[in-house]
């Protein structure tokens, strides 16, 4: 497990396999997923756990992500299987914990599980 | 990371609270690419410029750290903004857009940034063959490093603007001399008769594909059977659905061209029926009520040959063609710009198809490109329908 942003963030996990291009498929206001093609279409993240395998796309999601938190949209916490830049740098602007997991611990995280990042 | 004495000291806040972010996200893009070091960057290309992607509260944070004395060390330039500041009036955007976007331009006037306003920094600076540079725009960044041999990590919009205010990247894989990428698949190319619609496709399924690797393996084909508008397509395509920063072809069954890490030991076809699933997914509409053409913008060789190509018709709806203001100046001293507005297109500076208020679902209901880019981008974030279609077939279909 690697933590690429520090802080503690406690909440209802909201688990995708696929990856996310918080530009194009995230509503900024809303936290909704907007792409209709991804297995969160409609679902928000707003205060969940957010678990998926990496971004993907648009530089600016970026600042998709802190959008969502200025907002008061943003999940409470991320986590990866796979680091990518825009996730990693919207998260340690925005303040969101993340966290990568390698693949196994990654694969055993289930949608509505309670979680708790940042516990020591 | 390691860092070095002064830069753990700006990241304790010691040089300010400016340098104390940058050097934040720093350390989380670091962390992100295995880095174990800083080195020095000669070149930023921003993205977070278009008021349309980074709302009100991207103003406010550019507002803010400009104002508190933000600056950029090295040549910094800038992604396209939401629209063309010599037309705007035309377009009926309303106050808080142009102000907001005018408000983000000084931001970055300010901060000592470049205000190139363009997607295709490669075709209108000159590339620095070898270098270390830090691109966030993704079509670029996959650009740079695979047809122009410059090395950059596929950037975020913070990690670039962390660069471009310290100067310095993590010297990730992709930045290493030799071949420092990895790829974990090859992608075949099979897809008969391609334009530049296909590598457009081509590109948006190999990126999807390379999954977490920061390169993708391509056999199949080569660089030297693709024009400009095909390699720009397929950079398009790539960064819209993938994290990889680099693509490179590779001869079929030659093991020691691919990835190094072991290889790339999975080949994936990309055949006919693949590129119809990619185009199933973002083809949406029958119709465009609007072609646009350039995401990524045009180039001026693109807008020569456009015009070549119209030889006298005109379009029988409103095209709008998306190209840098260096090359709208330059196209309108070569008589370009006459000739395309004489066939009924709306030339614009500084703007581009994706993500352009002008665009938007208020505007239009749906459009006509030849961009995966865009494409993406239209149906997903402008909630507008797509009629795709090759720049050939756009030329057949809607010029009389």
């Amino acid at each position: 497990m690697k933590v690429l942003v520090e802080g503690r963030a406690q909440g209802t996990v909201l688990k995708s396999e696929m990856p996310i291009n918080f530009l194009g498929a995230v509503d900024k206001k809303s936290g909704v997923i907007t792409d209709r093609n991804h297995d969160l279409y409609g679902k928000s993240v707003r205060g969940a756990i957010l678990v998926f395998p990496s971004g993907a796309g648009s530089s600016v999601g970026a600042y998709t992500i802190y959008a969502l938190k200025s907002g008061g949209a943003a999940p409470a916490g991320m986590i990866c299987r796979e680091a990518d830049l825009t996730v990693a740098t919207g998260c340690a602007v925005a303040g969101i914990p993340l966290h990568i997991l390698d693949p196994d611990k990654f694969a055993s995280i289930r949608t509505g599980q309670q979680l708790l990042l940042g516990a020591d | 990371m390691h860092l070095e004495e002064s830069e753990e000291a700006a990241l304790a806040g010691e040089h300010g609270e400016i340098m104390q972010m940058a050097y934040r996200i720093l350390a989380a893009t670091g962390g992100a690419s295995d880095a174990e070091r800083l080195i020095p960057i000669r070149w930023a290309h921003l993205s977070g410029v278009n008021y349309n992607t980074i709302g009100g509260a991207g103003e406010e944070f550019l507002r803010s750290i400009s104002s508190r004395g933000a600056k950029v060390r090295v040549r910094t330039t800038l992604n396209p903004m939401g629209f063309d500041a010599d037309s705007v009036e035309r377009y009926g955007l309303g106050d808080e857009f142009v102000s907001g976007q005018a408000s983000i331009a000084d931001s970055y006037g300010a901060m000592g940034v470049t205000q190139s306003f363009s997607c295709i920094p490669y075709e209108i600076f000159e590339m620095p063959r070898g270098e270390q540079i830090a691109f966030a725009e993704s079509n670029a960044a996959i650009y740079a490093n695979s047809f122009a041999g410059a090395r950059t990590n596929k950037e975020s919009a913070f990690s670039a603007l962390a660069s471009a205010i310290t100067g310095k990247s993590p010297y990730s894989d992709l930045r290493r001399e030799g071949e420092g990428a990895t790829s974990n698949v090859t992608v075949r190319m099979s897809a008969k008769e391609p334009d530049e619609l296909t590598y457009g496709m081509l590109g948006y399924f190999a990126g999807r594909e390379a999954g977490g690797a920061s390169s993708v393996d391509i056999s199949g084909v080569s660089a030297s059977a693709m024009d400009r508008r095909q390699c720009k397509a397929m950079c398009g395509g790539m960064g819209t659905s993938g994290t990889c920063a680099k693509f490179r072809f590779v001869e079929e069954g030659d093991r020691d061209a691919r990835g190094s890490g072991g290889g790339s030991p999975e080949t994936v076809e990309f055949d006919d029926d693949a590129a119809r699933k990619v185009r199933d997914e973002l083809d949406t509409a029958e119709n465009g009520d609007v072609i646009a053409l350039g995401s990524p913008q045009l180039g001026l060789w693109e807008m020569s040959d456009l015009l070549e190509r119209l030889r006298g018709r005109s379009f029988k709806k409103r095209c709008m063609v998306f190209c840098p203001r260096a090359v709208k100046e330059q196209a309108r001293k070569l008589d370009y710009v006459r000739g395309l507005e004489r066939a009924g297109c709306e030339v614009l500076a500084d703007c581009c198809t994706c993500l352009s208020p002008l665009l938007g679902s208020d505007k239009v209901d749906a459009v006509t490109t030849n961009s995966i880019k865009g494409a993406f981008y239209m149906n997903n974030a402008s909630g507008v329908g797509v009629d795709l279609k090759p720049l050939a077939k756009i030329l057949e279909d809607e010029t009389e």
